[in-house]
């Protein structure tokens, strides 16, 4: 909060950087502060608000989207990590105006309140069902050699990392397992 | 009154802005990018107690793209008004740690935080004092507590009944401060031109935010615009203004461009408010069957410097149970702490933790099974203010939740039931929330190409209403809800009162389905005929409110619990919760269900994890993010459920509903602590339930 010893503040000019971003299948030319999070640069630069800021500090989820299909914490990515990587966010998820299963069983059980957490939320479990298909075991996984299986102590353990302070986990848990299963 | 029985009002319907929601769509406060855009970064207070000497705004202003660093000396001046949370940067004096000293303007986000960072502040600092304690020399007696209680209350002779009553249960209660930690931190965008000011906000009240905020800069009402469509979690902590929208303003108008501020995660901890921890002390005398003589609740709380909050701790014991002699009372003391607030149920979250944990304890100390404890003492009328309820549905929660729950035949013996290396418990706790229903007014319009457009600056801060009012509407109008545009969050729609209290359903409500009865009313004399340019109605409720007769109304319900402790780690494990609750008439099953359960969440979250811990030396809150601050995660949230029970009651609204927003967290921390003592014998008083406090305790 404070200034840093008795000199005074160092001044330099931010550094910046011409990249390319793929997001949600466009090519976007973009010259970003290397300080910049993928986060801020989604939703200050390209509009894409999608992705939301709750904490900055990587412990809520709100921010999560997909890099080549994994999910990440764009408040965790610095921007210029990203140029040749395949984003998505939320407003991927869907094509062609209809809702991704995954969005659409989240209106159908519920599984949001006020909406905050929910892109983080469903690309995190966008991503999650394809970790399960794929036989990544999590901490709760009995036998770590066989396919892990998609059962409500499997999602819920692989779902925490995304915070949803409305208390909508219940719904959150029935949505996935019906899209998963 | 009548209720008006209805076709889609009762119905699951999807919410209506869930598309919206699950697309990214839908644009929250800090999502608002007016053109010529600046960003704003607070700087906080590094002492508890001062005044800020010198702000070395010079400097920083040499950082590349700075565009201002404001403090007191350089700040536009506010009007005064008496709210000093809201005179930011007016003064010198710092009241806690955290306050808001300065605030720097910058081209990027980046570059504002960086010189946020390097901004120099110089103190004087005083000593400080931050540590509640029920014998604080400073406790005082406030005038009334939130929203407008009595402090005190006391009837017969409640100091003789204890000393003449056959068991008498005296046990202290504490629960620590709490942050409401909303997803959405706090945020404001500022604008300022021709017509005055612009806010968009993330706000439990635009039409509150506009009244609050004009006087401050001198303005008209009607010169400010509050716009709020979305909001990202409020839980109390939206419902009044706090510094960042003033800051936000403040800033806006000093450099002349548009400006958006959000306080960081980190930042809420001081600057967006909490619920104060509180000390309280029960004393319950009775019978060997367990009938109440006497009941006395006492609280010490705490509240700020600079401003008065007093939570209504133990207003809720004067309502619950029948005894002839009783005595509730709150005493404060300031601190040079941040400021407190509502928090989701203030007052009954904290007080029925310690009033349900000491009829669990009398219950044992009887030898009476708790739900029948409970049955035993139900009142016929309002106890304290003698007046008949409304409806009290209290005991068929107790039972209907009993025999779900699977209640019956449960061995009252505690730290006998083991399930691996579990003690297995069950526990249960009564719930309750007032009947609140507030001024509001509202509009409805048909379109001249069909459908129709409803307006109100509610708020839907995911709670549903958004959903629910157009379902009430629908019915009024006698459509179908995709015929009717509900609009709600812009403070220049027709006037709501703020979504808090659980009164927003019926505030609002009544204000909708006046505005649509007006309507088809208009439609009515003209055959039916819409005219070119639509015709619209509208309607204001303070009339019909006035005219409400006086009764005695609330929501009740039951928690029931059930509890794996780890015999080695203490950790608790809730592995059942199940609600029942008795609300009136349920207008949405879906979002009610989601409201229910949400708050019963949040009130295990408050049992086991939440705790805001003062750093006494530094005087703040130490635990000031998320990885330290604990709130329930999906994987701490097992099987929990809410049912409701058939309520008719004619003597609330039009829709006969009852609010259900915050009696989901009323009882669920006891419920949860009861069911710790029937699995291991150790009664912990003190929230949250932490390992040590089991482990401590000799698990």
């Amino acid at each position: 909060m404070n200034g840093e010893g008795n000199s005074g503040p160092v001044f330099a000019d931010p550094i910046t950087a011409d990249i390319l971003l793929s997001v949600n299948g466009d090519e976007r030319p973009i010259t970003v502060d290397t300080r910049e999070t993928l986060l801020d640069t989604l939703r200050e630069h390209l509009d894409l608000i999608g992705a939301k800021k709750g904490c900055d500090h990587g412990q809520c989820g709100a921010c999560t989207v997909l890099v080549d299909g994994r999910r990440v914490k764009s408040c965790l990515t610095l921007t210029v990590t990203v140029d040749d990587r395949e984003i998505t966010t939320v407003e991927g998820l869907a094509a062609d105006g209809a809702l991704h299963p995954m969005q659409a069983a989240f209106v159908e059980r519920d599984a949001f309140q006020c909406g905050y957490c929910t892109p983080g939320q469903l690309c995190s479990a966008v991503a999650m069902v394809r970790e399960v298909a794929d036989g990544w075991p999590s901490a709760v996984t009995a036998d770590v050699s066989g396919p892990a299986v998609l059962d409500d102590d499997e999602i819920r353990e692989r779902m925490s990392g995304n915070l949803c302070r409305c208390g909508a986990y219940v719904n959150i848990v029935a949505a996935i397992k019906q899209v998963g299963s | 009154m009548t209720t008006v029985a209805a076709p889609y009002a009762g119905t699951a319907l999807d919410r209506v802005d869930g598309p919206e929601k699950v697309t990214g769509r839908a644009r929250y406060a800090y999502e608002n990018l007016p053109a010529d855009l600046a960003y704003a970064v607070v700087v906080q207070a590094t002492v508890s107690r001062g005044e800020v000497r010198a702000v070395d705004a010079d400097s920083v202003l040499q950082l590349p793209g700075m565009i201002a660093a404001i403090w007191h000396e350089n700040a536009p001046r506010l009007a005064p008004v008496e709210d000093a949370e809201l005179t930011v940067l007016q003064s010198p004096r710092v009241a806690y740690r955290g306050q808001v000293v300065a605030i720097v303007v910058a081209e990027t986000l980046e570059s504002a935080t960086e010189a946020a960072r390097l901004l120099r502040v110089d103190y004087r600092a005083e000593p400080h004092d931050v540590e509640l304690r029920a014998d604080h020399p400073g406790m005082y007696r406030p005038d009334h507590v939130n929203p407008n209680y009595a402090t005190d209350s006391e009837l017969g002779d409640p100091d003789t009944a204890l000393a003449f009553a056959s068991v008498v249960v005296d046990a202290t209660y504490t629960t620590p401060a709490q942050h409401h930690n909303p997803i959405e931190p706090h945020a404001t965008v500022a604008l300022w031109d021709a017509d005055g000011l612009t806010l968009y906000d993330a706000t439990q009240s635009a039409s509150g935010v506009r009244a609050t905020i004009a006087p401050l800069f001198a303005l008209p009402p009607e010169s400010v615009r509050v716009i709020s469509p979305y909001v990202g979690g409020g839980f109390g902590g939206k419902g009044a203004p706090h510094a960042q929208v003033v800051l936000a303003a403040l800033a806006a108008k000093q450099v002349g461009r548009p400006v958006k501020l959000a306080a960081t995660r980190r930042q809420m901890f001081a600057v967006t408010g909490y619920r104060t921890p509180t000390v309280q002390r029960v004393r319950l005398g009775a019978d060997e069957d367990g009938r109440l003589s006497a009941i006395v609740h006492e609280a010490f709380e705490q509240t700020a410097t600079i401003k008065e909050f007093a939570e209504q701790t133990t207003v809720v014991t004067r309502m619950m149970y029948a005894a002839p002699h009783r005595r509730t009372s709150h005493r404060l003391v300031r601190l040079d702490v941040p400021i407190p607030t509502w928090m989701r149920a203030p007052g009954e979250t904290p007080g029925m933790f310690a009033l349900e944990s000491a009829m669990d304890e009398l219950a044992v100390a009887c030898g009476i099974d708790p739900v029948e404890l409970r049955v035993r003492n139900e009142p016929t009328i309002d106890p304290e203010r003698g007046l008949p309820f409304s409806s009290r549905n209290l005991v068929a929660c107790l039972r209907e939740g009993a025999e779900r729950f699977g209640w019956a035949g449960r061995d009252p013996e505690p730290g006998v039931r083991r399930r691996g290396r579990q003690l297995i418990g069950t526990g249960v706790a009564s719930s309750t929330y007032p009947v609140y229903r507030l001024p509001s007014q509202a509009s409805a319009r048909a379109e001249p190409g069909g459908g129709f457009t409803v307006r109100i600056a509610a708020a839907d801060i995911g709670t549903g209403a958004r959903t629910v009012l157009t379902q009430i509407a629908a019915d009024a109008l006698r459509v179908p809800p995709a015929q009717v545009r509900m609009e709600v969050g812009d403070s220049a729609l027709p006037r709501a009162s703020v979504a808090g209290g659980s009164s927003g359903t019926a505030s609002w409500g009544t204000a909708v389905l006046r505005a649509c009865e007006a309507l088809m009313a208009a439609l009515h004399r003209r055959s039916g005929d819409v005219p070119p340019g639509g015709l619209e109605a509208s309607a204001d409720t303070a009339e019909e409110l006035r005219s409400q007769r006086p009764l005695s109304r609330h929501a009740y319900g039951a928690q029931f619990a059930e509890v794996g402790v780890d015999l080695d780690t203490g950790e608790v494990r809730v592995l059942r919760l199940l609600g029942a609750f008795a609300a009136g008439r349920i207008i949405n099953p879906k979002t009610a269900r989601s409201q229910f359960i949400g708050g019963m969440t949040m009130g295990l979250s408050m049992a086991l994890l939440e705790e805001s811990v003062m750093d006494l030396e530094f005087g703040d809150y130490l635990n000031r993010d998320l990885a330290q601050y604990h709130v329930a995660a999906c994987a701490d949230v097992r099987d929990v459920d809410a049912f409701w029970i058939e309520e008719e009651d004619p003597e609330l609204n039009p829709m006969g509903s009852k609010g259900i927003g915050e009696i989901g967290i009323v009882g669920t921390a006891a419920a949860i602590a009861n069911a710790v003592y029937h699995a291991t014998g150790i009664r912990v008083r003190d929230l949250p339930i932490r390992l040590d406090r089991l482990i401590g305790g000799g698990i």
